[in-house]
């Protein structure tokens, strides 16, 4: 699986997804400066990753999301391309339109940096096909803004059309405010668009790939989309 | 010449920053505060004369980038 990893200003989380896109794929993924107008030729997966984009100035991933090499990721998607933005990098997705809705500040205001349980909603999308439906994975979030907002009729066809992935459950995979931790509408951690070739989510799973570390869960999601192109290829 | 945009969060978006804001007032005792929302003023200066066109700049600066339209209105004012 070639990846390609988009690098702007203030990102820095993109060695980590480089590591671990890595040590799971095999494959040193290219790293992408923000001024660039064209992916590498082959690219099966193209990352957006965590971090600060422009200091979070404006909006976060406001100006990152207005950067030339966008344009290449919208044409990409438009063709099908998988996109995978992490924290700052679904805050961008969702900023260049390539994602409904938008990532407010936490609800209880506190930025948050602790692990959390997800259950994974669906098995049958090339992001969570090395999970099965109704999974709890712990994986760790770092964020001041994840929590989710967008208007009723989005949310409704969100939740119609199985486009919820992540959410922050209980660790018995059971859903309550108080697991919910940034106030996200329906404890949305992670959406894909209508074609279902692009994820965004807020916590980092990434950050749980090795044993080391004391969790492989994020491990799954790496791992079923290099199965899948291996499979394809 | 000189413009002001500003932003403002739409009805029904929870504002926390607001809340907070309005907790700090009426915990310093400012009376009869019922309520506050946060927003974002960018002053703006346009070269060239022409308001119609300097209008026109302005609500597309403010569409592709200042305002993210789906929590947030935009109000333009061109000062002269």
């Amino acid at each position: 699986m070639k990846s390609a990893v988009l690098v702007f200003p203030g990102i820095n989380r993109e060695r980590d997804m480089a590591r671990t896109l890595k040590l799971v794929s095999g494959v040193e993924p290219a790293m992408v400066w923000h001024a660039d107008t064209q992916l590498p030729a082959g690219t099966d997966l193209v990352v957006v990753p965590g971090g600060f984009s422009y200091g979070d100035y404006l909006r976060c991933g406001a100006i990152a999301a207005r950067a030339p090499i966008m344009d290449a990721v919208r044409a990409y998607a438009a063709k099908g391309g998988l996109v995978l933005g992490v924290c700052n990098g679904f805050q961008i997705l969702c900023e260049s339109g390539l994602l409904p809705g938008v990532l407010m500040r936490n609800a209880k205001l506190k930025f948050i940096c602790r692990d959390v349980f997800l259950r994974v909603e669906r098995s049958d999308t090339p992001f969570t096909r090395g999970y099965n439906a109704g999974q709890v994975i712990r994986v760790p979030v770092a964020h001041g803004e994840g929590n989710y907002v967008a208007d009723g009729e989005t949310v409704k066809a969100l939740e119609a059309e199985g486009r919820v992935l992540f959410r922050y459950s209980a660790p018995d995979g059971s859903l309550d405010a108080s697991w919910n931790l940034n106030g996200a509408t329906n404890s949305i951690a992670g959406i894909v668009n209508g074609k279902g070739n692009v994820l965004g989510m807020m916590p980092h799973p990434e950050n749980h790939v090795e044993a080391v570390i004391g969790s492989t869960d994020g491990r799954g999601l790496f791992a079923g989309l290099v199965a899948q192109f291996d499979r394809a290829a | 010449m000189k413009a002001r945009i500003t932003v403002t969060l739409k009805n029904g978006i929870l504002d926390p920053q607001g809340k907070a804001i309005e907790g700090a007032l009426k915990s310093l005792g400012v009376a009869g505060v019922a309520s506050v929302r946060q927003g974002k003023v960018f002053d703006i200066e346009i070269e060239g004369g022409d308001k119609a066109k300097a209008e026109a700049a302005l609500k597309s600066a403010a569409e592709k980038l200042l305002a993210n339209t789906v929590i947030e209105n935009f109000r333009i004012e061109v000062i002269g």
